[in-house]
């Protein structure tokens, strides 16, 4: 089993966009630790002949009818948004590139 | 007029019926003992006074103007705040999602005004449902009204203590791997998380797609039925939501009051939920139960779930993972707070890391950094993958113990009520609470939790759980109102009945003083 | 930014080999969202057509859309793909302010269509057939407008502003595998293959195909693998180009680019690359790194899609003639020379000249018209041509010339009427009073007139010299306003000289 590092938490960190402290971290690291090592568990029995289940209850072709539906007002919209321009969301400037 | 907030739903909506009492005094009598012990009990982050008398003064003139009303009309209801409500605050417990007030309610919210019940407030709960004691709540904790030092369970513990402290008789609550029915345990009072699909999650914040589940909060099962009625059925906004037609969970529960309704059920007990690790007092409640059913003509057949034993670890695994989705868009953009880094340049992705870090509390962000570890590349394989693999392994386990039972019957929860802080700071211990419960999330069957007894160690409530296959809520009415008819037959009282009577909270005695 | 060194264009494909790849994403023209029944709709006020769902608002679930899986199974179909029995929406995870959810909700390894090909035709002949290894559905995401700082670019700004009206427009992401063998028709290959992929969504109507609307965006993957090497080189990805003119510059300048830095010892960098159209150059975007983690999973909110074998068949069923087969047919059936009939299809006007055959009229007057006069009515409006007027009512203005009520002259001043919305090609000539003297009467009056005070010219006719007839035509349409038939007036005025027949 992979040990955690305090690296690669600080990275996991980073992909799930939360500015932890270091003392958050390091905390964080050994927690995980313990948590990983016990749910690791399920690779006992996690064998190749056994299929996977994402659903509970098994549906398939679930749609929708191609109907327009009456969306928010605008005003509904922008209702809980902490800064708008106008009718349009405002966020700071992005420097990191898609 | 106190006497109202004891009645249960069943009997309220009589009353309100016939127009004993009108939907305005069954509301005001709530609100009013709301004020008498919430400062105590803090089950509510939101009450809703003045939309609650007006929605009860509104159903009270429909009802004497003659309307038909459908039979839960006029009687009060607590929300819990996981439920998109646009007339109040919905925060799932979370300081990131402080003061939101949704441009939409849920379907199941929605569907609960079309039947005009009347919404008190919104319920305390862990953190988007991350617990099971509500200490992880940004708001502060809800105390058990059996005890005010101790946990009410969670995620759902200000559902449980709004009906058990006689604060609603009707609540909501989501069961995720637990929320709905370890609360109920804990609080001697009843809760169901109906099966995977029955009940729409659209509107309810999500915490684990496939794993969350809506469900009715309240004292009996027969009010749980009535209520699990109106929000239950299909609803297309929900692509996991099941188009059965599902029978009157309301009636069922009736038929469990019949002579004989235990007579040849075949009660599975599940071995591996029924040995250690759990509190004496529980066992000889639940031992105590089973001894009565027996006597009652039910066959106590034992079955093996040999895969529980990995849903723990299941669940930690898919649950963080689908968590860390579900949660990347409380990203500071459309809704909810915004907090700039302390220094350093003002940019989207710094601004957005900043408020995570200071919107989500300590357990969210353990579960955040865990599902993204569980997900990332090269961990998949070994982690969810693995994970939902024990997924049909469970689902296995219990196509092979209903073929041989009826219903299936553990401890809603392995110990009683445990008091704040004990467990807050070992995750594991925390998790591991969960073993009972978790088995029917992973599977999608329903279950219900319902009171049991008082642990002689430390009178506290100890609750039962019965599951059903999937699709078969029916029969967990059915036999609920049954094993809770025998239980208050023996005991000679409900269980609630028995609960402290809380003090008037002191500020609001002072206030009365000044009135 | 430096001005990257570009290599002679022959001079790198002498030293190297291109290998090309694209991402072609298509917008759907369904009536509402991928996963929300807001409606699809381009030009709208910002943020009006949003619901919980597609903002990423709490509590929000995506519902599929039937008529975005009908129209991505058509298109798999039309590129030759297998039709998946069993495919799933994944999510894939990454932080950005125009992704409400912070997910793209689209299909990872269980695509809805995949193994197709399509056979495209250069100009010269060449015929080259690019393997489609897969064609997946997923969302689109909002715009951004960045504000403040010089350029409008993200680079500088100092806030940008989201309108999430787009988030969750159904898109179809094609995925072609490696493309050899394209040597110096490189460049062309890319701009021919995005053009017929955008022929092939137009004819089957699943798309308004509009690149300049974004309907149709193309991702190009180039690198340069060294002649007489067989290891691949490093790939750039330049992304959303949105002409077939800058798809076939972008895989030019790429080639040059790579090349010249390749021979100068450099190395590629895996990256994104942002075209600049007015620059004709690429400049880098985003490394591609360790950290592109989007942790897939099987998106739990809904539930697979198992397409049954009979609806697959009902929907190929469906499918248009291949356009470029239905191009052949057109030209012969038509009987235009080549310049003729690339004119038309160069101009965008391949199914309104059909439609105006179809109506009624001959080929090459439909032709003519719609490449002549409403070609250029519509440049001047500065619309596309086939939203100027239907082919029915071009149909029918051919048919009154060639009945010889208009003449060409009074024909684009009924064109400008029906244009005008004043009614049909019949009711414009009717309330306009526009059609040809058919009377001989006042034709003869006139002629007469004319020929008197000309008797220089009558004469000329009268010797035979017919084609001194233009002078007096041209006197007696003048006086009857343009209104009468010039061929008419000519066989008059040639009778009335006495040289009839
Ligand atoms: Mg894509
Ligand atoms: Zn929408």
């Amino acid at each position: 089993m992979p040990e955690i590092t305090a690296e690669q938490v600080a990275h996991l960190a980073h992909l799930a966009r939360i500015d932890l402290s270091q003392d958050e971290i390091t905390s964080l690291t050994a927690e995980l630790g313990q948590i990983v090592e016990a749910v690791a568990k399920v690779q006992e029995v996690a064998t190749p002949d056994v299929a996977a289940t994402s659903h509970p209850i098994p549906l398939s072709n679930v749609f929708r009818p191609d109907t327009v539906v009456e969306s928010l007002t605008v005003e509904q919209a922008l209702s809980g948004a902490p800064d708008r321009d106008g009718d349009k969301f405002k966020v700071p400037a992005i420097l990191d590139e898609e | 007029m106190t006497d109202l907030i004891r009645l249960s739903a069943n009997d309220l909506s009589g009353l309100l019926a016939d127009r004993s009492i009108s939907s305005v005094e069954a509301t005001t009598a709530h609100l009013d003992h709301i004020d008498a012990v919430d400062g105590d009990v803090h089950a509510f982050l939101h009450v809703a006074r003045d939309a609650a008398l007006q929605t009860a003064a509104d159903i009270d003139a429909r009802r004497a103007s003659g309307e038909p009303l459908g039979p839960l009309a006029g009687v009060p209801i607590a929300i819990k705040d996981v439920l998109a409500t646009k007339d109040m605050p919905s925060t799932s417990g979370s300081k990131i999602l402080e003061g939101w007030i949704p441009p939409y309610d849920a379907t199941v919210v929605a569907r609960l005004r079309a039947a005009d019940l009347v919404p008190l407030g919104k319920t305390n709960m862990d953190e988007f449902a991350m617990g099971s004691s509500t200490e992880h709540s940004a708001y502060g904790p809800t105390r058990n009204p059996w005890d005010l030092e101790r946990i009410p369970g969670g995620s759902g513990g200000g559902s449980a203590a709004a009906v058990s402290a006689f604060e609603a008789p009707l609540a909501l609550g989501s069961d995720t791997g637990g929320s709905i029915r370890q609360p109920a345990a804990v609080t001697g009072s009843v809760g169901v998380k109906p099966t995977y699909g029955g009940v729409s999650r659209y509107g309810a914040i999500a915490l684990a797609s496939s794993l969350d589940q809506v469900g009715p909060v309240s004292r009996s099962v027969l009010d749980a039925a009535m209520l699990h009625d109106v929000i239950g059925g299909h609803d297309p906004l929900d692509s996991t939501s099941l188009t059965d037609a599902w029978p009157s969970m309301t009636q069922a529960a009736r038929a469990g009051f019949e002579d004989g309704a235990l007579k040849g059920v075949r009660v599975g007990v599940v071995k591996e939920l029924n040995g250690s690790g759990f509190q004496p007092g529980v066992k000889q409640r639940f031992d105590e139960t089973l001894a009565l059913l027996e006597g009652a003509g039910a066959e106590i057949i034992e079955v093996s779930a040999p895969n529980f034993e990995y849903a723990v670890a299941a669940y930690y695994l898919i649950l963080p993972a689908e968590a860390s989705s579900n949660l990347a868009r409380f990203d500071s953009v459309r809704f909810g707070i915004r907090v700039n880094p302390e220094d350093g340049p003002l940019t989207s992705e710094r601004v957005m890391a900043a408020t995570r870090e200071a919107g989500f509390g300590p357990e969210v962000k353990r579960r955040i950094i865990l599902g993204t570890y569980a997900l990332s590349a090269g961990y998949y394989d070994a982690y969810y993958g693995s994970a939902q693999k024990v997924r049909t392994l469970i689902q296995r386990d219990f196509d092979a113990a209903f073929a041989q039972a009826d219903v299936l019957v553990s401890p809603a929860a392995p110990t009683t009520a445990f008091k704040f802080g004990e467990k807050l700071d070992d995750p594991m211990a925390m998790y591991l609470n969960d073993i009972t419960t978790i088995p029917a999330n992973l599977a999608g069957v329903p279950g219900l939790g319902l009171p049991m007894g008082l642990a002689p160690e430390d009178g506290l409530p100890v609750g039962l759980q019965v599951m059903a296959p999937a699709r078969a809520d029916a029969r967990l009415y059915t036999f609920g109102a049954a094993v809770e008819q025998l239980l208050e037959s023996t005991w000679g009282h409900t269980m609630l009945s028995q609960a402290p009577v809380l003090a008037p909270n002191e500020m609001f005695a002072s206030e009365e003083g000044v009135v | 930014m430096a001005k990257a060194s570009l290599m002679d264009f022959d001079k790198a494909l002498e030293l190297f080999e291109p290998v090309l790849g694209f991402e072609v994403h298509v917008e759907l023209n369904t009536k509402t969202k991928m996963f929300c029944g807001c409606a699809n709709e381009f030009g709208q006020g910002a943020n009006t057509n949003t619901c919980p769902t597609c903002l990423g608002l709490p509590g929000g679930l995506p519902q599929m859309n039937e008529k975005a899986i009908e129209s991505s199974i058509r298109l798999g179909l039309a590129l030759g793909c297998d039709i998946a029995e069993y495919s799933r929406f994944a999510r894939k995870n990454y932080f950005y302010p125009d992704t409400a959810k912070n997910f793209q909700t689209s299909q990872y390894d269980e695509p809805i269509a995949f193994d197709g090909e399509l056979t495209i035709e250069l100009a010269s002949g060449r015929q080259v057939t690019v393997q489609i290894e897969r064609a997946h559905m997923e969302d689109d995401a909002g715009k951004l407008t960045h504000k403040g700082g010089a350029t409008g670019r993200i680079q500088g700004a100092d806030y940008s502003l989201v309108d999430y009206n787009r988030g969750g427009v159904p898109l179809v992401e094609i995925v072609t595998r490696m493309i050899e063998g394209g040597e110096s028709d490189s460049p062309e290959i890319a701009k021919t293959y995005v053009a017929a992929v955008r022929e092939i969504v137009k004819a089957l109507g699943v798309s308004n195909a509009r690149m300049e609307e974004g309907n149709v965006r193309c991702d190009a993957n180039v690198s340069l693998r060294p002649r007489g090497s067989n290891i691949l080189g490093t790939r750039t990805e330049t992304k959303n180009v949105n002409s077939l003119r800058s798809v076939e510059r972008a895989v030019r300048y790429e080639i040059q680019r790579q090349a010249a830095l390749l021979s100068a010892g450099g190395t590629i960098t895996q990256e994104t690359r942002h075209w600049h159209e007015d620059t004709g150059t690429t400049s880098a975007g985003r490394p591609k790194s360790d950290a592109d983690d989007y942790r897939y999973f099987p998106e739990p909110d809904l539930v697979p899609m198992a397409p049954s074998r009979e609806w697959v068949e009902e929907l190929r069923a469906t499918l248009p003639e291949p356009p470029a087969a239905r191009r052949k047919r057109l030209q012969s059936d038509w009987g235009f020379a080549n310049l003729e009939f690339q004119d038309v299809v160069n101009s965008d006007l391949l199914d309104v000249v059909e439609a105006t055959v179809a109506a009624g009229a001959s080929a090459q007057s439909a032709r003519k018209w719609w490449t002549g006069e409403i070609a250029r009515l519509a440049n001047v409006a500065g619309v596309p041509a086939d939203t100027l007027v239907q082919p029915v009512q071009v149909a029918g203005l051919i048919e009154l010339v060639e009945a010889g009520t208009l003449t060409d002259r009074l024909a684009r001043q009924v064109l400008e009427g029906v244009i005008a919305g004043e009614g049909t090609p019949a009711e414009v000539v009717e309330n306009r009073g526009l059609a040809v003297v058919s009377d001989d009467g006042p034709l003869i009056a006139a002629i007469d007139d004319a020929l008197a005070s000309q008797p220089d010219v009558l004469a000329k006719i009268k010797d035979g010299k017919v084609q001194a007839a233009g002078a007096v035509i041209g006197a007696v349409m003048k006086a009857m306003r343009g209104q009468a038939d010039a061929a008419r007036v000519r066989e008059l005025v040639l009778e009335r000289a006495g040289q009839a027949g």
